[in-house]
């Protein structure tokens, strides 16, 4: 199974590269970019289709590594 | 002083310590290796040297926190052995869950190698005894994530227990933004675990301790260890 998780800095953490890149959009003129967030996108495969548990596989890799929870949240999502 | 320095893949900051240690100590460190399960009998200091274990993939220490090794450092620590992460081994540290908080990008976005500043706010540690309380060091550093940052409880806690060790300051020992090269919140450059065994810290202390590297301000963090270890034996 595909699957996606997304880890994105919690809100009120500073985030000097989106910061960066916000500034880089205004300078080339991109109208309209109130602001950015910079995040993490991890595609995963799964094995076997069991959903439920690839929810739960997906939760563990989660908390155990790909997000730091101090400051991150995270997102998971099975891909139909 | 029985010394353990750990190796990561990417790490390389660890001869400099290992050559402080023997130095100050007269004693070669033992090097660990990541993959391994133990430390060497006897050891009564694990050093976290710095440098960019797995290329600072993911987060800065994130990858090396979850090795092994790190198992049998958490459980040296829980029984009150002395721990020493610098620079990528305070990030390795924080990832870890030994010490509170995290290291994000400086504040400026830019890789920072320079001399800087510190204020050593307490004399009674076993990393601090070679020096005052006070007292003004000058040490390198070199990292572009070492803006420390914790939730607001955590720093209060922090501050309330003492446990801030080292501050970015001016060369009077004054806290001023300007001398706050990376941003960090209250200056924060080094800050203790709960029992106060672990210290992590963002400067290379190990890196001015003999007259021909230009100052000797470092020597006092691995003199003071030294001492307090044969003082405990």
């Amino acid at each position: 199974m595909k699957a996606r998780v997304t880890v994105t800095l919690k809100s009120g953490i500073l985030d000097p590269q989106g910061k960066a890149i916000e500034g880089a959009l205004k300078s080339l003129g991109v109208a309209g970019v109130a602001s950015v967030r910079q995040g993490k996108v991890f595609d995963i495969e799964i094995e076997g289709g069991d959903r439920a548990r690839a929810e739960a596989v997906l939760k563990e890799a989660a908390e155990k590594l790909l997000a730091n929870t101090v400051i991150e949240n995270y997102r998971v999502d099975v891909l139909p | 002083m029985k010394a353990a320095v750990l190796v990561f893949p990417g790490i390389n900051r660890e001869r400099d310590m290992a050559r402080t240690l023997r130095l100050v100590s007269g004693r070669e460190p033992a090097m660990v290796w990541h993959a391994d399960t133990a430390l060497p009998p006897g050891t009564d200091l694990v050093v976290v040297p710095g440098g960019f274990s797995y290329g600072d993939y993911l987060r800065c220490g994130a990858i090396a926190a979850r090795a092994p090794i790190m198992d049998a450092v958490r459980a040296f620590a829980d029984k009150g052995g002395l721990v020493l992460g610098v620079c990528n081994g305070f990030q390795i540290l924080c990832e870890s869950g030994l010490l509170p908080g995290v290291l994000m990008r400086n504040q400026n976005l830019r890789f920072i190698c320079r001399d800087v500043y510190l204020r050593v706010e307490r004399s009674d540690t076993p990393f601090t005894r070679g020096y005052n309380a006070g007292q003004v060091i000058r040490v390198p550093v070199a990292h572009g994530e070492g803006n420390y940052i914790a939730d607001g409880e955590t720093i209060a806690r922090l501050e309330g227990e003492g446990r801030v060790l080292f501050r970015y300051a001016s060369p009077d020992g004054l806290l001023d933004p300007d001398w706050n090269h990376n941003g960090a919140i209250n200056g924060i450059a080094g800050i203790l675990g709960e029992r106060g065994n672990v210290l992590g810290m963002m400067p290379h202390p190990e890196n001015h301790v003999e007259a021909s590297m230009g100052r000797t301000d470092g020597r006092g963090l691995f003199a003071g260890l030294v001492d307090h270890l044969a003082q405990a034996a």
